[in-house]
């Protein structure tokens, strides 16, 4: 046991305070989904939520669903040229999206633009006594802040996943049509003939386990922010951080899962 | 005020804290605290900055736990409650916070309206406006009912997070340093402020300051916190009437000789 400024510590402080800290995110998770199944339910702050995350990210969701649809078919024409291939592109184009880029680049961008917002909103929160103050009016701020978020980030990723999907696939007829002249039908028809019910299946799972991470992980470092604005800039730039390296090792996971059930 | 002291010494305290030590890490914050504050009383507890008076009545509203001693509010041991008996416990006491703590995200009629619809659920839409304007009105504040927090000056956010506490009708007020960081005329109105509320809503209160002017004003009883204990108590005069150079220097420093 060594120690250093007068604390004990089992090991070291960097290896003790990792364990701590993953004990208090494991306890902040339980009590999740203990709160989630008892009154008062918070459903007006839930849709106020689900409009902020949802609604407002939209036009950035766009944006890179668009030019990734768009940039991946561009990319991927000479490779499939020089087999002659080219009218397997929808084919590739869909798999490419549907079963790993959607998923991934809305939870990349969700991660940075509404974890960070989660955690520096409930961050600030918190060190403006603003959660005390809740705590003394009586009021369960863990349910109205924690609660509420983490069922919009679940529910809301996903739909945006399928958006995010829809306008990359446009962004690749585009550039299929412009190239190839192929009708709107014929693309999309191909498109989906190599996509299987698992394959959405999948990434709608995937989508739901990195909306529920991207809230979690955002109202726990803004929850637990400590005192002052370092604080919240820390909440803020944590939620970022551990949202992505999760959402890489839950990306492993699923697919591992996914390619043994496919067999 | 022997009578009054007599008649106090015969009723229960609706805040009783008995040996109360807190700490943080090394840092003994609280050692061996105990004070009273009996019904319609205004006590006010002084000290320097980081001598853990806000601490303390953290501790009263459950905000903070204790590390021994007892705290009983309202004949309740608060260490001892359970999460819903907690939560009854605070709707009778209201906590002004220090930089007020309203939500940035609400207008003040929608600070205000918050602990209300969520712990009284029964009410109606009419009857909801009226406890709001009735606050507003009690704060003289009834023209920002529209406004942003931070469309609001200092003074108007502390009136404003005291009228979100009074909207509950609390037996007990907590103010955490009600007139920091603001100027000599706004001041005056929070200590005045204070008062009315006292009368008004027949309130037990503490009040945390370091401000000797509001302690004057609005304490009927004065404790001061020294080194984590309380050195002396009394009415404001017989506090300051101390041979204590601690005490002496508190004083001096506040009044400037």
């Amino acid at each position: 046991m060594s120690v250093k400024q007068g604390r004990e510590f089992i090991v070291s402080k960097g290896f003790d305070s990792f364990f701590i800290d993953l004990n208090s995110a494991v306890k902040f998770n339980l009590r999740f989904f203990k709160e989630l199944f008892l009154p008062p339910y918070e459903g007006r702050e839930i849709i106020k939520q689900c409009y902020e995350i949802g609604w407002k990210s939209l036009p950035l969701i766009s944006l890179t669903g668009f030019i990734t649809g768009l940039v991946f078919t561009k990319q991927s024409r000479p490779s499939l040229a020089e087999f002659g291939a080219t009218s397997w592109l929808p084919s590739l184009v869909a798999i490419a999206i549907i079963k790993a880029l959607a998923p991934l680049v809305t939870a990349l961008i969700a991660a940075g633009k509404v974890g960070s917002n989660i955690g520096a909103e409930i961050g600030s929160m918190r060190v403006t006594e603003q959660i005390d103050a809740m705590e003394v009016s009586a009021v369960n701020p863990f349910k109205f802040l924690v609660v509420s978020r983490v069922i919009a980030t679940t529910v809301m990723i996903p739909i945006l996943m399928c958006y995010t999907g829809c306008v990359a696939m446009l962004g690749s007829y585009i550039n299929v049509h412009t190239n190839e002249m192929t009708s709107f039908v014929a693309f999309f028809e191909q498109a989906f003939s190599k996509i299987s019910f698992l394959d959405i299946f999948s990434s709608l799972t995937k989508a739901v386990v990195y909306g529920y991470t991207i809230g979690i992980v955002g109202c726990y470092q803004g929850y637990n922010a400590s005192q002052g604005t370092e604080g919240v800039g820390k909440a803020a730039n944590a939620s970022v951080v551990v949202s992505m390296f999760l959402i890489f090792v839950e990306e492993i996971l699923i697919v591992q899962i996914t390619n043994s059930i496919r067999g | 005020m022997e009578n009054e002291r007599q008649n106090k010494g015969k009723e229960e305290p609706v805040i009783k804290i008995r040996d109360l030590y807190k700490s943080f890490g090394s840092n003994d914050v609280l050692k061996a605290v105990s004070l009273d504050v009996y019904k319609g009383e205004n006590v006010v507890v002084l000290g320097r900055s980081g001598t853990g008076k806000s601490v303390l009545i953290k501790i009263i509203a459950g905000l903070l736990t204790q590390d021994s001693g007892s705290v009983c509010v309202l004949g309740e041991d608060v260490s001892k409650l359970g999460e819903k008996d907690l939560l009854e416990l605070r709707l009778k006491i209201g906590f002004s916070f220090q930089n007020s703590a309203l939500y940035d995200s609400m207008t003040v009629r929608e600070n205000l309206e918050f602990p209300l619809v969520r712990n009284k659920k029964h009410l109606r839409r009419k009857e909801i406006d009226a406890s709001v304007e009735k606050v507003l009105t009690a704060v003289g504040l009834a023209q920002t009912i529209n406004q942003m927090p931070s469309e609001l000056s200092g003074g108007q956010r502390k009136r404003i997070g005291i009228a979100r506490t009074l909207i509950l009708n609390p037996e007990i007020m907590l103010y955490d340093e009600p007139t920091a960081g603001l100027d000599p005329i706004t001041c005056i109105e929070i200590n005045n402020l204070i008062n009315r509320v006292k009368e008004s809503f027949n309130t037990s209160s503490i009040i945390i300051t370091h401000d000797l002017t509001c302690a004057k004003a609005t304490g009927d009883r004065v404790a001061m916190l020294l080194e984590g204990t309380f050195a002396k108590e009394g009415t404001f005069d017989e506090v300051f009437d101390s041979e204590d150079d601690r005490i002496k220097s508190f004083y001096n420093y506040n009044f400037i000789k």
